[in-house]
């Protein structure tokens, strides 16, 4: 479980203590036969596990692989299985573990292309299917759009927690009915399907219907939890999966309000531009 | 590069079985889906051993009187406990998917909450009445033991 970490936040290049690294390695030509390589690092306070497997890559062992881009838990891109927890190494600290020994696995439920890299594009093809976009019946308005759409904070609060989705798929990683279900669509894309449901501009509820609410849908969770534990980002989708759950439920009973996509914000035609505010930039397309 | 050469990573029946470092709600849904299969399995069983009434009253006699041993009655109490654990657990889960005890959602701010954290105590609430119905039924089956 992800907890708050007070005391190790600052870097300093005292090395507190060495950390044995175990990572699991795979390479389709050099190594068919899953092996564990391990690696002695010495940890600084504040060092991640991203850093220690820079560390390794730059001083013990140049083959190693995982994926990174951002460094700051906003990508998604380096989720791994470190110490049997789904999280990203670049938001875990060597020493928040308390563990000498450190497992470094790639994130179950997804192939594994090389050492700690898994292949996620069951991930992203899963979010593509439930049209993870603002669905409306005005289409010369999305092609073309004169304005913006009109929402209110109190519909914004709906769906907003569930819009922070990095798509790092930890939560697949962590979800047991993934684990036995290759089809089930997972919390990722069920959460963002709950997400475009619930945005006041949209209305994609009953296009999203089949695949959300189908066999391989948000009945095959059962409320395990660990999706909500694993996320780095706080975006809870085991609660977006409930709530969808209550909403299509209603829905069957005819007690889901229709819901009427957001009209455009009435354009301002009165009051004066605060002094030193620029212009908006000129439209590019 | 094809999916088929990648190494395959799926946990499978481990992902239910290792409960690992995720909270209770974890171990809930484990035991949740297997008692559910335990007592499809007695079902079955259960569907097996009455059919024996259309063979006539000796058939009846002798399948009662097979059934009628400790080791049995041992399996009526698993079958019991698990039936105790599923109703319970299963009134929780179909509360929790009407969206009760899951607040309200809200922006993300660190350390987060989320809905899981939110519902436990109605699952600690469940597991002590379930605790207390399994001992209840436990006295219960002592009682149908010869010589108790």
């Amino acid at each position: 479980m992800i907890e708050p970490v007070s005391t190790q936040g600052e870097k300093t290049d005292e090395i507190v203590k060495n950390v044995k690294f175990k990572v699991l390695r795979f390479d389709r030509d050099t190594i068919p036969s899953p092996r564990v390589d391990s690696f002695d690092v010495p940890v600084k306070k504040g060092m991640t596990v991203l850093d220690a497997l820079q560390y390794i890559k730059e001083n013990l062992d140049s083959t190693l692989s995982w994926r990174f881009s951002c460094r700051m838990g906003v990508c998604g891109s380096c989720g791994m299985f470190i110490n049997g927890f789904p999280r990203l190494a670049c938001n875990t600290q060597v020493l928040e573990l308390e563990a000498d020994v450190v497992d470094l696995k790639p994130l179950p439920n997804f192939d594994t292309i090389k050492d700690l890299v898994p292949d996620l594009a069951v991930l992203f093809e899963k979010h593509r299917s439930v049209r993870p976009f603002t669905l409306r019946k005005d289409i010369a308005e999305l092609d073309n759009p004169s304005g913006e759409f009109f929402q209110t904070t109190d519909e914004l609060q709906r769906y907003l927690q569930f819009a922070y989705c990095i798509k790092c798929g930890l939560c697949m990683a962590a979800c047991p009915t993934v684990a036995t279900d290759r089809r089930y669509l997972g919390p990722q894309a069920l959460t963002q399907a709950h997400r475009y449901n619930m945005d006041s501009r949209d209305e994609g509820r009953d296009e999203r219907k089949d695949e959300a609410l189908g066999t391989h849908g948000v009945f095959r969770c059962h409320f395990a939890g660990a999706c909500s534990e694993a996320c780095p980002k706080g975006v809870d989708p085991a609660f977006a999966i409930q709530l969808m759950k209550r909403d299509a439920l209603k829905a069957s009973f005819g007690l889901l309000r229709k819901k009427k996509a957001a009209p455009l914000a009435p354009k301002v035609t009165s009051g004066k531009r605060m002094e030193g505010v620029p212009d908006a930039p000129k439209r590019t397309v | 590069m094809q999916g088929s050469e990648f190494k395959k990573n799926r946990l499978g029946l481990m992902g239910w079985l290792s409960g690992g470092r995720y909270g209770v709600e974890r171990y809930a849904y484990t035991l949740h889906r297997l008692t559910g299969l335990a007592i499809l399995a007695y079902f079955i069983l259960h569907i097996f051993v009455t059919s024996a009434r259309v063979l006539g009253e000796e058939a009846w006699n002798t399948v009662m009187g097979f059934l009628n041993s400790p080791a049995f009655k041992v399996g009526e109490f698993l079958v019991y406990l698990a039936f105790a654990y599923h109703a319970l657990n299963g009134i929780r889960l179909v509360l929790t998917e009407l969206g009760f005890f899951l607040g309200t959602p809200c922006q993300p701010v660190f350390p987060y909450s989320n809905s899981v954290k939110r519902q436990r105590p109605v699952l600690v609430v469940v597991m002590i009445v379930a605790a207390v119905v399994v001992l209840l039924g436990g006295v219960d089956f002592l009682r149908a033991f010869p010589g108790e």
